[in-house]
């Protein structure tokens, strides 16, 4: 068959704006890649002006952290021990009420009840973490003080942690609500069959069998945890001190680069460079969580 | 689907040509259910004999699976499920409010029509029953006996320890009886259990389930009358009526259904004519 001259036109049209528009998204597609290699190339470049100065070892295994004093060490222990603090409270936190509310919501709830429920749990997730860090420090401090701990510090990890547990509830609610409502009723209804109990089948075959989901959703939301940075900033405190105690005043990383980069150390110096340094930490650790997490995914995700 | 009479006939033969309502063990009494309102079954009065198969055949929605879950309050489960009338097991109404649902699970097994086993060890599966009624023997001993009960055993016994998900279709349904019959219950529910499956596995369980009658009751809902003919001494005909609401329109000893139905619309049923 022949086509006429305009059919062919729009033909060749048609596919060059088609050709056009794959390209401009390799583009879009390339330009997040572009920003990461960017971002990676900066963290090490400033990171490697910063190991000509400092060991690693020393960075690693310090536990001395004066950057911002005359006397400068370079111990990173502090900062990974107060985000290991706040974030671990955060996970304490999340992970008991986000799973409780999950196991509800999936096996518990009315179509009704859930329908109401987890837009609420959602609108948790929107709040800005900056109303979060006020939070911490104007009301659970302050509660925390009344009713438990006297003692405890104006700036604290524990309040800032708890806070940042909140926020992660919706992510650890939601993603191991959808790991338990993706168990087949199958599975549920064969542990009946043989004289289960609702309790027994909810912790004996569906948390088993949405273990993996569930898991990952801790993960992601200690990762989430970790790099947090604003709570932290507002509520934990700046105080690079080596501790376990919660009820300390504590400094994050992320709080120590917020400190740094709002702050006016100028470019050059080595405490300017340790903030790329402690990123690049912080990149590693947030890696190395997705890692664990893939990897148990992988070992105990429901084969069918 | 055309069936042959003859070729039933011959099935049927050595089975039993009555129902011996002093061998009944489970009876139902009125048996209605509901969803949301709207009736599936209705007035189902049937006696289940003891050591025996009953077969529940018809045509799709008329009900056959409504029925057999509710022999185990498997229904109870549906939101939006009521049940009326009484299932009389060994006499007692398992509905009465005195009646703990889930111990009748344990009494009163069921095997569904896809294999289900859990993402487990296939010696978790079996041992899944045992454990959570709190069995005090040896649980590895039962898990053994149930597997050999279930013609399994010797296709497993060096692998127990892997996933019951390597296991095929056919042997993933016995595993499912197998895990059934660890928990020791008196009867057994199976809801099309060779539906999923390939000729040779159906035939498997068939074989299987004619072995197990000799110490259990077996109630089996099926598409298949062929399968009925070969496996059941009673069977139940369930026709949904001009409202779809499903009706037990013949029990009879499968001998008499297949040979000579007292209603029509069963002979039609079993010649193709409907369904």
């Amino acid at each position: 068959m022949e086509m006429d001259g305009s059919r062919e036109d729009s033909f060749i049209t048609t596919r060059l704006s088609e050709k056009l528009v794959g390209l401009g998204l390799l583009g879009t597609a390339l330009l997040t890649i572009a920003a990461l290699i960017v971002i990676m190339a900066t963290l090490i470049v400033e990171s490697a002006s910063f190991f000509r100065e400092v060991s690693p070892l020393e960075f690693i295994f310090g536990t001395e952290w004066t950057a911002l004093f005359a006397d400068k060490k370079f111990g990173a222990v502090p900062l990974l021990v107060g985000t290991l603090l706040t974030s671990g409270v955060a996970i304490g936190l999340s992970a008991t009420v986000g799973l409780g509310s999950a196991i509800y919501l999936s096996e518990y709830a009315s179509p009704r009840v859930r329908a109401v429920i987890k837009p609420v749990l959602e609108i948790l997730a929107g709040i800005p973490t900056v109303v979060y860090g006020y939070f911490a420090i104007y009301t659970i401090t302050p509660l925390l003080k009344s009713s438990l701990f006297p003692d405890i510090s104006f700036y604290n990890a524990l309040a800032a942690g708890l806070a940042m547990g909140v926020m992660i509830i919706p992510t650890v609610a939601s993603l191991s609500e959808d790991a338990l409502y993706a168990v087949p009723e199958t599975l549920r209804h064969a542990a009946y069959s043989l004289g289960a109990r609702k309790i027994q089948v909810i912790f004996k075959v569906v948390v088993p069998a949405a273990l993996s989901g569930i898991i990952a959703s801790f993960i992601l939301g200690l990762a989430r945890a970790v790099g947090e940075t604003m709570i932290v900033a507002i509520a934990a405190g700046f105080r690079p001190i080596l501790t376990l105690n919660p009820l300390e005043a504590v400094q994050t990383m992320t709080a120590y680069i917020a400190q740094v980069s709002t702050g006016d150390a100028p470019h050059g110096t080595i405490e300017y460079q340790s903030i790329f340094a402690v990123g690049l930490y912080l990149f590693f650790m947030v890696m190395l969580l997705n890692l664990v997490g893939n990897l148990v995914v992988r070992k105990w995700g429901i084969k069918t | 689907m055309n069936v042959e009479l003859g070729d039933l006939e011959l099935l049927a033969e050595e089975k039993p040509t009555h129902v011996e309502e002093e061998r009944t063990i489970i009876r139902t009494v009125n048996l209605a259910v509901s969803y949301n309102g709207r009736y599936a079954i209705k007035d189902i009065n049937i006696s289940i004999p003891k050591n025996s198969i009953t077969a529940i055949i018809g045509p799709s929605g008329c009900g056959k699976t409504t029925l057999l879950r509710c022999l185990n309050r498997m229904n109870d489960l549906i939101r939006g499920a009521r049940v009326e009338g009484k299932v009389l097991f060994n006499g007692k109404n398992i509905y009465d409010s005195d009646v703990d649902s889930y111990y009748i699970r344990s009494r009163i097994g069921m095997v569904f029509q896809k294999p289900n086993p859990f993402p487990k060890s296939i010696f978790e599966n079996v041992a899944f029953g045992l454990k959570i009624n709190g069995y005090k023997g040896d649980v590895a001993k039962r898990v053994e006996e149930a597997l050999k009960l279930a013609a399994l055993w010797d296709e497993v016994k060096d692998r127990l320890n892997h996933s019951a998900y390597e296991l095929s279709g056919g042997q993933q349904q016995r595993l499912c009886i197998a895990r059934a019959l660890a928990v020791e219950p008196e009867v057994l529910l199976m809801d099309e259990p060779a539906a999923s499956l390939d000729p040779v596995s159906t035939a498997r369980i068939e074989e299987l389930m004619i072995q197990l009658k000799e110490r259990y009751t077996i109630v089996i809902v099926t598409h298949n009358m062929q399968q009925a003919a070969r496996v059941s001494d009673y069977t139940a005909v369930m026709m949904p009526d001009e409202h779809g609401v499903g009706r037990l329109i013949e029990f009879s000893s499968t001998r008499e259904i297949f040979t000579n139905p007292r209603e029509r619309r069963t002979e039609d049923y079993i010649r193709g004519r409907i369904g």
